[in-house]
């Protein structure tokens, strides 16, 4: 086992590929001469060259568009987004092109595109700069959505993800770069669609991915303290969707919360709770309880910003509630 | 120098264009074709052209107006219908339709729906060339209405700074749907100069004239494939129908049309053929004939092949081969 952060972690996975795979390079905005606007990159134009680590404009359709196009024509092209606020500029090339080529042409194209992008919120960065819209590109069909909490899901993930066919969306919350964790030594991978129980329990399930997975196991150790042992569950990958790993645990704890950072109204997680209902409502003891970010476009100010996303004190309160307490 | 069979093939194409087209009218008027049917007549030269100056390993990506360039490229005129029929022996399997035509195994990367959608594409299959060492070259078609739309600005920016062999065809019709690109777009006439902002080098051309069109793609392509990036090709042209078949054209009048008439690329270059002596009525008229036996073959195909199976509706939304 090595020590590192989640950005480590994702470097390492993208250093890699590029030296496995003559079929992988990236572009991005600012990764090369720049160093990556989150340094992920960092060192990688001296590494590799131009050719790899291609510089683009800020023209986000144009290079997501063009990873499309070099995915059809049989290359592993990785594209970086700098946020995924900014994917809405793509939106065209993502939801109408890379999602839907396979289907269209009938088996004839595939698009094995890794779209990696920064989401979430909690860093001041005000209303256009701290949204999560993982939950609405799982909802369309023909991408996949991988959202790694940890730096082993992280490495584990990306590595299974340049073996895929399809095109992906790799999110990474801007406030865990830095969050540090055990990574095995092996060439290990981790498949899609495949939720990690990140702390085994039987009074409740609680189902988050990304930050609010910290979020979720932080406010179950504080549970902890009561003698009541929570269930947390790191959905890892939005599409493929584990479901079964959660019905299993709710089938066990009759009881649930979904906890994401997204605005509650119309989301991922009102998806998942209606689907964990459907699938256990004889064995629930109580409703699905579903925690997401405030319905707002996001403040500035840190006190605002605070109240607007959910936290471990939040949802300590509602696990006591849930359990009695 | 273009010999005699090769001029009596651009005519073939031209004519089995016109025909599938005009039976393809015929067959959603008959409720056999569902949705949007955008059709090609009046821009035959264009795709027949062009086309006639690449090679296999070079890509075709176009826009939703896709019949014409599917034809030219050789998928076979009976999948083509058979997939405006949304029959599971289309081009596409019945999953794609008239807009969105594919065939990998002739580099034929899609027809696309959205007003410039492909443009972005066209970038990453000309890496994908580069790539490949064979020297390829993406033509990417579209309509005049992409002027207007930010991913023509963005593709050319990127494809002229990354110096990528892509020949942008520009079919210009003069509308966007229905409206005339003096009403909508600032540039005027002569929309190819755009290209000198991006510093790609460009030309215009007489996109009736199958000939003209394809000498000037031949030379686009020479530029292209010696190494020196992206070349833009506007082609002016008239479409003799509406945008789609639904369309009753109240936006523009009848005597609009009449200057294009003479120009039709299927009776003109039929003309020129006659008159230079290049061919005869007989030879044409054989091959009008066999154009006639193709497209009712086309039609007998769609007609008998089956729907896609109801259990395959959720197949090929993702790829499972690695």
């Amino acid at each position: 086992m090595a020590e590192m952060t989640l950005r480590d972690a994702i470097t390492q996975g993208l250093r890699e590929a590029i030296q496995n795979d003559p079929k992988v390079f990236i572009m991005g905005e600012d990764i090369g001469a720049y160093g990556g606007p989150y340094a992920v990159t960092k060192g990688f134009l001296d590494e590799f060259g131009p050719d790899k680590i291609r510089d683009t404009p800020i023209s986000e359709s144009a290079i997501v568009g063009a990873g499309v196009g070099a995915a059809m024509g049989g290359e592993r092209p990785v594209v970086e987004l700098m946020t995924i606020n900014f994917s809405l500029l793509a939106a065209d090339q993502i939801i109408n092109h890379a999602a839907k080529m396979h289907y269209m042409s009938a088996g004839q194209y595939q698009v094995p595109l890794i779209i990696r992008t920064v989401t979430g919120g909690g860093a001041g960065l005000g209303a256009t700069h701290s949204q999560s819209f993982e939950g609405f590109y799982a909802s369309i069909p023909g991408l996949r959505v991988v959202f790694p909490s940890t730096p082993a899901d992280a490495l584990g993930l990306l590595r299974t993800c340049f073996q895929e066919p399809n095109p992906i969306l790799f999110c990474e919350h801007a406030l865990l770069y830095g969050a540090r964790g055990e990574v095995p030594e092996d060439d290990f991978q981790i498949p899609l669609g495949k939720a990690r129980v990140a702390r085994a329990g039987d009074a409740i399930t609680v189902v988050s991915y990304g930050r609010m997975a910290h979020i979720a196991l932080n406010a179950a150790k504080q549970l902890a303290e009561n003698g009541i042992e929570a269930e947390v569950i790191d959905l890892r990958t939005l599409s493929p969707l584990d479901l079964e790993t959660v019905v299993a645990s709710v089938q066990k704890t009759h009881k649930c919360l979904v906890l994401e950072e997204a605005w509650k109204t119309g989301g991922f997680g009102a998806y998942l709770a209606q689907s964990v209902q459907e699938a256990t409502f004889d064995e629930l003891d109580g409703p699905v309880i579903h925690i997401g970010g405030k319905d707002v476009p996001s403040p500035y100010a840190k006190n605002l910003e605070d109240l607007a996303i959910p936290n471990e004190q939040l949802v300590l309160d509602v696990l006591r509630e849930q359990c009695g307490l | 120098m273009i010999n005699k069979e090769q001029l009596i093939g651009l005519y073939y194409q031209i004519a089995l264009i016109r025909l599938m087209e005009e039976r393809s009218g015929e067959m959603y008027m008959r409720g056999k074709i569902r949705g949007f049917l955008h059709l090609y007549i009046g821009e035959e030269a264009i795709a027949v052209g062009t086309i006639a100056a690449t090679e296999p390993q070079d890509y075709i990506i176009t826009h939703y107006r896709d019949h014409g360039h599917a034809i030219a490229r050789g998928i076979p005129s009976n999948t083509i219908m058979a997939e405006l029929y949304g029959k599971a022996s289309g081009c596409s399997g019945g999953r794609g339709g008239s807009m969105h035509l594919f065939d990998s195994s002739r580099n034929f990367a899609g027809g696309h729906a959205i007003v410039g959608g492909q443009l972005p594409i066209a970038l990453g299959l000309a890496i994908a060339a580069q790539k490949s060492g064979k020297n390829g070259v993406v033509l990417c078609y579209f309509g005049d209405g992409v002027l207007n739309q930010g991913e023509f600005h963005e593709s050319m920016n990127l494809a002229s700074v990354w110096k990528l062999p892509i020949l942008f065809v520009l079919e210009n019709n003069l509308y966007g749907m229905g409206s005339h690109i003096e009403r909508v777009h600032s540039g005027g006439k002569d929309a190819y100069k755009i290209a000198d902002y991006y510093r790609i080098p460009s030309s215009q051309v007489d996109g009736m004239d199958v000939l003209k069109v394809k000498e000037a793609t031949e030379k686009a392509i020479n530029s292209i494939r010696a190494g020196k990036g992206p070349f833009f090709m506007e082609a002016l042209t008239w479409r003799f129908q509406g945008h789609s078949v639904a369309d009753p054209q109240s936006y523009r009048t009848r005597e609009e049309n009449i200057p294009w008439l003479p120009k039709d690329p299927l009776t003109s270059f039929r003309a020129y053929l006659l008159d230079s002596a290049q061919a005869t009525a007989e030879e044409l008229d054989t091959v009008d004939q066999q154009v006639q036996t193709e497209v009712d073959e086309a039609v007998r195909f769609a007609e008998e092949s089956p729907y896609p199976e109801n259990d395959t509706l959720l197949e090929a939304i993702y790829s499972s081969q690695e």
